[in-house]
This record gives structure tokens, sequence and C-alpha cells, in this order.
């Protein structure tokens, strides 16, 4: 076990530096990319800022509270762009170009590799500056979460990382039977979007789907409350539950998927 | 001379007018085959949703500005299918054409390019107007006093703003598309574009409940003409004679476009030929 547990770590170092690497080739993009995030980060304040201009409080949520959850929405997203989405649009490419094959030949777990293929460093820039948004609440708060209260949300937050790689797997095992995905994806990120809002402002059964289906809430809103200390400790263990069904779930659709994988150059 | 150059540009336009249906017919076969992917991308365009469902949220305990809650509904049903009429992909094929070096196969025929690329991305909208019909009646259904079912005159500042919607939107993407025969990054600045675009066109807040010198500002640039004005238009916030001046500057913009994107296409086509061959 701890042999395996060493050689897949390895595996990962040889993976980043590749991505490393290809990163450090495409200086300009990196400052471009950069640049684009940090812009599209000020204009998603911008529906906040307008919004509790002219209410102190909506749907329970005051100011710095609501951007504790975006602050956690955009340490989320960062994570995506940097560390899932690149890989998975790789597999995705693959599988179109029949490029897959040489990734299912190795002896490795396949699902590893392809979940560590390519990572876009410089997004360890935007999870810092979400860092400092939930620090920067929590200053307009005038208070800080408890020890417990920030256990509780490192807690939540790993489930939602969890769930939102889940989610992407599940996407990417789609991409084995509707080949053309780039607009899968792109529609992911779409709905995964709404998680920059408490999931309260959502009503019926916008606020179900939000939950259950597309666990939005789990990822951001939970985490927020965990750390505002709002959250009662059964939400806490039915999102971590939650968290490792939909894990195992996506692992058992992507095994499955992948049997039923046959390669577009045969 | 001149007698030729006028039989010309004539023969020119009887071709085109000919070979026009045909295009436009691929393209609706193009779009028929990936009805799925065309699916996806409707489902992706729910941003609006999302911003109704807050704005009524907040609007739960009394107006904000003149907007209550029906208003906000109305809006951002108005958004949402202003947003899929007036869509266009053309600068990702115009950016993937010219790095790949497609492009060249088009500059072959006896067509303009602009012109075929437009068939395409017209040829999509008659399926987008089948798949926004409910929304159309949902929008009736909750706002209809305020639609312009009995005002002709309306109704054709609607229309005419719609066409410009579409047709400016399609300029702008040429505009940045033909880019990629400069610099690599066409894409990243159309990405500015949409950035700039989803404050400044009304896209994700009504202009009027921006701070007053973001609404004035947004008037005298381009994007809330893509996205806002027709909004505006169709649920009624504006009188009809604000929205036929903004009609005239919608036009304006749409003139000066395309006088640019007439001049850059020689320009660029001309860099082109030294990037492909």
């Amino acid at each position: 076990m701890r042999r395996i547990l060493r050689r897949y770590a390895r595996l990962l170092a040889v993976q980043m530096r590749t991505s490393f690497t290809l990163a450090v080739q495409y200086r300009f993009d990196f400052f471009v990319e950069g640049l684009l995030a940090v812009i599209w980060l000020a204009i998603t304040l911008v529906p906040l800022a307008v919004v509790f201009a002219r209410r102190p409080s909506v749907a329970g949520w005051s100011y710095p509270e609501a951007l504790v959850v975006v602050g956690l929405f955009s340490m989320l997203k960062a994570v995506l762009d940097g560390g899932v989405m690149p890989s998975l649009n790789h597999v995705v490419d693959g599988v179109r170009k029949g490029t897959l094959d040489f990734i299912l030949l190795k002896p490795a777990d396949a699902q590893f590799l392809v979940s560590t293929a390519r990572f876009e460093p410089w997004r360890i820039l935007d999870f810092l500056g979400s860092v400092g948004i939930v620090l920067f609440a929590f200053h307009r708060l005038h208070r800080w979460p408890g020890a417990l209260d920030v256990c509780g949300g490192l807690f939540l937050f790993a489930v939602a990382l969890m769930l939102l790689y889940s989610l992407w797997i599940l996407v990417v095992s789609l991409s084995f039977r509707v080949v053309k995905v780039d607009n899968l994806s792109y529609l992911f990120v779409s709905i995964f979007d709404a998680g920059r809002w408490p999931i309260h402002v959502f009503k019926g059964a916008l606020r179900v789907a939000f939950t259950v289906v597309f666990p939005l809430a789990l990822m951001t809103t939970y985490p927020a409350q965990a750390l505002l200390g709002t959250l009662t400790l059964a939400h806490a263990l039915y999102a971590g539950a939650g968290g490792l069904l939909f894990t195992a779930l996506a692992r058992f659709i992507w095994q499955q998927s992948l049997r039923s994988y046959t390669s577009a150059s045969s | 001379m001149k007698r030729g150059w006028l039989g010309e540009a004539g023969r020119d336009a009887r071709r085109l007018l000919r070979a026009y249906p045909s295009l436009l017919r691929v393209g609706m076969a193009d779009m028929l085959a990936y009805r799925a992917e065309f699916l996806v991308w409707i489902l992706s365009m729910n941003l609006p949703l999302v911003m109704m469902a807050l704005w009524t949220a907040v609007a739960a305990d009394g107006p904000v500005g003149r907007f209550g809650q029906r208003d906000f509904v109305a809006y951002y049903l108005g958004m949402l299918i202003v947003r899929i009429l007036s869509g266009s992909w053309l600068v990702w094929e115009l950016t993937m054409e010219i790095r790949r070096g497609i492009l060249a196969t088009r500059l072959l025929r006896p067509i303009h390019p602009l012109w075929a690329f437009s068939a395409t991305q017209l040829a999509a909208v008659p399926m987008r107007v089948v798949v926004l019909s409910p929304l159309v009646v949902v929008l009736y259904w909750v706002a209809g006093a305020r639609l312009p079912v009995h005002d002709p005159a309306r109704l054709a500042i609607l229309a005419a703003s719609l066409v410009g919607a579409w047709l400016l939107l399609f300029l702008v993407m040429a505009l940045i598309g033909m880019l990629a025969a400069y610099v690599e990054s066409a894409l990243s600045v159309f990405d500015l574009w949409l950035a700039a675009q989803s404050i400044l066109s009304g896209f994700l807040v009504p202009l009027e409940l921006m701070p007053a010198w973001v609404a004035r500002l947004a008037r005298m640039l381009p994007f809330r003409y893509i996205l806002g004005f027709p909004v505006e238009t169709l649920i009624g916030l504006e009188s009809n004679a604000t929205a036929l001046r903004d009609l005239g500057v919608q036009w304006l913009f749409i003139a000066s476009a395309l006088l640019a994107t007439i001049v850059l296409w020689r320009r660029a086509l001309r860099r082109f030929a030294a990037f492909g061959g």
C-alpha cells in the first residue's frame, strides 16, 4: 500500500513538472489570463455591490456574509480552472482524437492519470486573491471565526473540492457518449456560476436542484455558514455524507463509461 | 470603364442572391445535425434566470427603483430572449479558421467569406425562435400589458432593434476575430469585450439600477445596443421617442462597425496571406 502511494506521489510530481514547464513556455498567456481572471472577479462583484447598495440584507444574508460565500466560490473556481478543468479538457480532446488510448495503456490508474494530466499553476494567484476576499469579509464583519468554525469550514471546503471534482468526472464520463463536449463544459461552468450566491436566494425547485442534484449549496453556502458559525452539526454531517456518496457515484460511473469506451481510432 | 465595374458589381450581387438561400439551407441542416449541442448551448444561457431569482428575492419586500418582482421577471426573460436571438459564434469560427489557415479555402470561393459566415450564423436563428416561443408565452403571461402588442410603432422599433443587435454583435465579432491575423490572443480580446458587455449592456443588472454615471456611460458605448436597448424596448421601459433616438444611435454604431470591418478585412487579408502561405 505504501509503495503504491509513493509511486503515485512520484507520478503526480512528474505530471506537475510537465505542466509547469508548459506553463512557463506560454508566459504571455499567463499574464493575459491572470489579468482576465482579476477583471472577471471584479465584474462578478458588481451585482453584489448593486444589490447591497439597495438593501442591508438579502434572504437573511448581510453584505459581508454574502462576501464570504463569494470568496469561497472564487476559491473553488480557481481550483476548478487551475487543477480540474485543464486536465479534463485534455481527456475530452483525447476521446475525440483517439489519443486517450495512450493513457489507458499506461500501467497506472486511468482516472488518476487523466485527472493530473494538466495544471495551470498561475491560478494559485486567483486562489490567494479569493482567500483575500474571505479575509476582507471577516474584517468587515468585525469578528473572526473560532477554531472550531475554521475546522468545520476547512472540512466542508474539502468536501466541496471532492464534489466539484466528482461532478466534473461525471461530465467527462458523458463525453464518452456525446462526443462534442466543449459546450458541455461551458454549461457546467455556467451552472456552477450560480454558486456565488447564498442558496437562500433561490426558491422552490431551484433550491432543491442546487442542493441535491447539482450540490452548489454544499459547495459554497455550507462552508461559508460553517465559517460564520451558523451551520448546524447535522447539516455538516449531511454535507460530508453527501460528498462521499457523490464521489463514490462518480468513480463508479467513470468506470462504467470507460468499459463502454471504444476508441475513436478503431 | 465605369460600366465594367458596375456590371461586375451587379454580377456579384446576382450571384450572391442566387447562392444565399442555399447557404442558409446548408446552415440549417448543420444546426439540425448538431441539435444536442444547440440544446446544451441554450441551457448554458441560464445566467439571466439566476439574476432573476436574485432580484426577485431582493424585491420581495418592496420594489427596487421602479422595478417590482414582476418587472424583474419580465426584464430577465426579455434579456434571455434577446441574448439567445442575437448570439453568434463568429469570433470563435473566424479565429480558428485564420489560425489554421482554413480561411484560405473560403477565399477561393466566388462569395465573400463574411457573407458566407453571415448565412451560417443567420441559419441558426429560426430554430432559436422555435425554442424561445414558450418563453415568449411566459413573458406575455407575466407582463402582457407591457409588451408592444397593440403599438405598431414600438413593434417596428423593436424589430429594427433586434436586427440591429444581431448585426452589431456580428460585426464586432468579425472585427475582433480578424485581429487573429495580427495577434495570437484575439479570443482574450473578445473575453475583455464580454466582460465589459456583461456590465455595460444591462446583462447582469438593469442599467437604470446602476449608479447614474455608469448608466450615462453605457448610453455612449456600443454594449447597451446589443442587449439592454432591445430588452428595454420590448418591456416598455422607454418611451417611443427615446427608443427611436436610441435606434438611431444603434444604427450609427452599426454603420461605423461596418466601415471598420470593410477596411480591416482588406488589411487583415493581406496580412493573412503572409501568415498562411
